[in-house]
């Protein structure tokens, strides 16, 4: 989700909790209390967090020295619960092992949009280390005062404050929090820890999570067991916009044990046993007015194009009719991606229990604060009464921002009084999911006759403008964006005929795939290298330095394409991030099969340059399968995609040589890790293609179908 | 009708009184309290149910419970012995072969199963036995390694 969206989503969703008293819930832990410093400007705390300026909300020191950092974000397998400890220890100085976190708690954590955009580093950790920071400065004061000694002369290590010159003066950060409430403000700003200064971050640690994963123990919002645990099964339509007309649950009525709802709009079977909850839906009998539709993966491009509302322009610059003007060459194009899913091996799930007035909900979400304000909207009670817990998430790529799961489990916990899990089978997560939308690129650009871009006119329907952003230098210059990448997922008017939401790096996929395709094309008219016309047209110095970096890697030799060879560049940046990918392909009977990706990316400090590349390598892996395979099929509001047999997600015999690498720039604040790596796999795929044979194709996935099509 | 099952469920004599054409998968994460085996197709798809019956990777998504009569069940929670993990699993943590983590369990009873056929199985072999099991956070490359690092 790029930065405009998550604005909008912020705008519209903020609520105003209220100030948690961690007194109230800590029991017998200890509470250390800070004051803001009114100097330090605002921008040091990003507001993405609901606007928290008490660290408190951040950690707690309990006596023993054990610190509890709070994160509204969730794990869902990118690895920022370990990279989110290395932070809050190195910040604060403490040993990792005595650092726990607690992700997506809506009643423990500070709140929270969600986990997307790749943003828990480069946002909420910053967040973290400033807060770590600041609490690490007044630590020291109160060490100072305690040891009566100049704080000047203090040092920190593994959680103890002690005298430089004698070593037996030391205060532990439990000691000095035990029991006092604190508030002192700092004179001048609490500064986070040079590069230098990191025992941490920058460090390979293994996944905390790692061990309960492969042990079998980790638990997921499946794995909760309850004494009065109900699976529910809820009748879906067999269509998208489908309207019930009948309902008949007589049989499912009849099969012991069975508990059938039937209130406002939501029909469920429920059963102490999952398979026998399944057994009683597939019992029941409905009838529904499907609306009838011509929209399928066909015709949908042109019914996105001519229903298109007014665009938004960014990145203006010069005059598209001068571009054309001084232009040697003009080249138009069109690229086409159709809808995709997630397909997260666990399905969406939820489970919710009533107690009195208050619901908790446990769920597989990205978006738990979200979540516990759609509950109480959906109850008709105050959020404050609803509290959603996060554990694992097996799996999300965007697809956990949506779902209808926890509200259903919700209702029907207050409905029957017991404790409910809704869990989608597979069929149902492939239904139900938040389509990757389908959309469509085109672009007018030019060049001039010593191949410098001269022209750039790109319009972007139903994608967003994210990884759109110019990194090439071109004159005249214009980015239009009709209809966002996110489509009905956030309420409002959608021209798509199934919801659609953010799938891995929303829309950058298909604008980069677009982009970059583009940029080969006018290279290979000039006869340019494809690499050269890169760098001969961007002088970003950290686009170059990827480019240059993956070149090197790859042992790249210079050839204008088609060259026989079967090698292609993309590159982008995404969340931050730059990176740049060079894939080698060859065709085997009709299809692509890729041999080698090279990625660069710099993502500024890296904070676990181990979890960074399996993010990386992951992207590309994840990234084969929007450029080779997956394609969603459907007749309007019908879907015919229904599991892993006509969905087809990468697998091991998919598996080329990866190359990943981190380009290091300490220099820069932490970046993004869980997208840009899948931003360019469809550009470096599709332009390999053409180096090897000449064939071009502008409809993702590149099937064998469409490029024999293009062939001829 | 219930009926009685009788088993060795990761090392243990078990006995069970159930519905015979419930699937083993359900009824180890029900019954059994067993929730490591992971529900993700239950078309025999993706792998995630994947169990050990009688040295072979079986998906247990689809497999009535009374087939496994007088058989040896093991699934990930009897993987390692007591606090030693097993190579796989120990090779799956140092390689970083875990991100979700959801098809972790299916990923190492699978290839468990397959080293057990042929301990020194090449890449390409790896690659052929653990086709079948599905990991969306894309880890193969890691996976891969951690298999290959355990095979002899």
């Amino acid at each position: 989700m790029g930065a405009n969206n998550s604005k909008s989503i912020l705008e519209s969703n903020v609520n105003p909790l209220a100030r948690r008293d961690f007194m109230k819930m800590v029991g017998g832990g200890i509470v250390v209390f800070f004051a803001v410093d009114p100097a330090v400007p605002a921008a040091q705390f990003p507001k993405f967090g609901g606007g928290q300026t008490d660290f408190n909300d951040y950690l707690k020191i309990a006596e023993d020295g054990h610190v509890t950092v709070y994160s509204g974000k969730i794990e869902m397998g990118q690895g920022n619960t370990t990279a989110l400890a290395q932070m809050a220890a190195d910040e604060l100085g403490v040993a990792l092992d005595t650092v726990t976190m607690v992700m997506g708690d809506t009643e423990l954590c500070p709140w929270d949009m969600g986990t997307f955009g790749s943003m828990s580093i480069r946002v909420y950790g910053q967040e973290l280390r400033a807060a770590a920071a600041e609490a690490r400065e007044i630590l020291l004061v109160l060490a100072a005062e305690s040891l009566k000694k100049p704080k000047t002369q203090l040092k920190i290590s593994n959680g103890v404050i002690y005298d430089k010159n004698d070593e037996s003066a030391r205060v532990s950060f439990g000691h000095l929090a035990k029991g006092q409430k604190i508030l002192r403000k700092l004179e001048g700003k609490a500064a986070t820890k040079p590069v230098s200064e990191f025992t941490y971050i920058g460090k390979s640690i293994n996944r905390l999570d790692g061990m309960a994963k492969v042990t079998g123990k980790a638990k997921y919002t499946g794995d909760l067991r309850f004494p009065d645990l109900m699976y529910a099964r809820v009748l879906r339509p067999p269509a998208h916009g489908a309207t019930l007309k009948s309902v008949d649950t007589s049989a499912a009525e009849k099969i012991p044990g069975v508990t059938v709802v039937n209130e406002d709009g939501i029909v469920a079977v429920l059963h102490a046993d999952p398979e026998t909850a399944s057994k009683a839906l597939a019992g029941i009998q409905s009838e529904y007015d499907v609306e009838e539709s011509t929209l399928d993966e066909n015709t949908i491009f042109d019914h996105l194009v001519k229903t298109a509302p007014q665009p938004r322009s960014i990145d203006p610059k010069g005059d598209l009719a001068e571009g054309e003007k001084i232009s040697n060459t003009l080249f138009e194009e069109t690229y086409l991606n159709g809808y995709g899913a997630h397909a997260p091996i666990e399905t969406h799930t939820a489970c919710a229990k009533m107690e009195g007035e208050k619901m908790t909900v446990w769920a597989s979400t990205q978006t738990p604060f979200m979540n516990q304000s759609g509950i109480a909207r959906a109850l008709g009670i105050p959020s404050d009464n609803v509290r959603v817990l996060t554990p694992l998430v097996g799996g999300g790529f965007g697809g956990k921002s949506a779902g209808t799961q926890d509200v259903e489990a919700a209702r029907l916990a207050k409905i029957t009084g017991k404790t409910v899990q809704v869990s989608y089978d597979r069929e149902e997560e492939f239904f139900m999911t938040a389509y990757r939308p389908a959309a469509v690129v085109k672009i007018k650009s030019g060049i001039d006759s010593d191949g410098k871009i001269t022209l750039w006119d790109y319009n972007v329907y139903c994608a967003g403008d994210r990884g759109s952003e110019q990194y090439y230098d071109v004159p005249h210059n214009l980015i239009r964006t009709y209809g966002s990448a996110m489509g009905g997922m956030m309420g409002g008017p959608s021209q798509h005929p199934i919801l659609t939401g953010t799938w891995r790096a929303p829309g950058a996929n298909i604008n980069i795939f677009a982009k970059e395709s583009q940029i080969d094309i006018m290279a290979a008219k000039c006869s340019m290298d494809p690499l050269e016309f890169r760098l001969k047209n961007t002088s970003d110095p950290r686009m170059r330095r990827v480019l240059e970096a993956a070149a090197e890697r790859f042992g790249y030799t210079p050839a204008a394409a088609p060259s026989g060879r079967g090698i292609g560049f993309g590159c982008g940046i995404d969340a931050g991030s730059y990176v740049a990918q060079i894939a080698e392909i060859e065709l085997k009977n009709g299809s692509i099969r890729v041999k080698k990706i090279v990625a660069a990316q710099d993502m500024g400090i890296c904070i676990n340059p181990k979890g960074a590349l399996m993010q990386m390598e992951g992207c590309i892996m994840m990234g084969l399968g929007y450029t080779l395979t997956e394609d969603i099929s459907f007749k309007g509001g019908k879907i015919f995609t229904s599991n892993f047999h006509n969905y087809k997600i990468p697998r091991f015999s998919m598996l080329p040589e990866i190359d990943a690498f981190i380009v290091k720039n300490d220099k820069l604040d932490p970046q993004g890790g869980g997208e840009p790596s899948v931003v360019p796999v469809g550009a470096a795929v599709a332009n390999a293609l053409f180096d090897l044979n000449g064939v071009r194709v502008f409809q993702m996935p590149l099937t064998p179908e469409r490029i024999k099509a293009a062939r001829t | 009708m219930k009926e009685t099952i009788k088993f060795t469920l990761n090392g243990k004599p078990t006995s069970i009184e159930v519905e015979g054409d419930r699937t083993l998968l359900w009824v180890l994460r029900t019954d059994l309290g067993l929730t490591g085996t992971k529900f993700g197709c239950g078309k025999g798809l993706c792998g995630s149910c994947t169990v050990v019956i009688d040295k072979k990777a079986v998906r247990s998504c689809r497999l009535p419970v009374r087939s496994v009569s007088g058989k040896d069940v093991l699934t990930i929670e009897g993987l390692a012995e007591g606090e030693k993990l097993h190579p796989l699993q120990e090779a799956f943590l140092e390689y970083g072969a875990v991100q979700c983590g959801f098809c972790t369990p299916g990923m190492l009873m699978n290839a468990y199963a397959m080293l057990l056929e042929n301990p020194s199985a090449s890449r390409d072999e790896i690659i052929k036995g653990m086709d079948n099991n599905l990991c969306r956070c894309s880890a193969h490359t890691r996976i891969v390694q951690a298999i290959e690092s355990v095979s002899k």
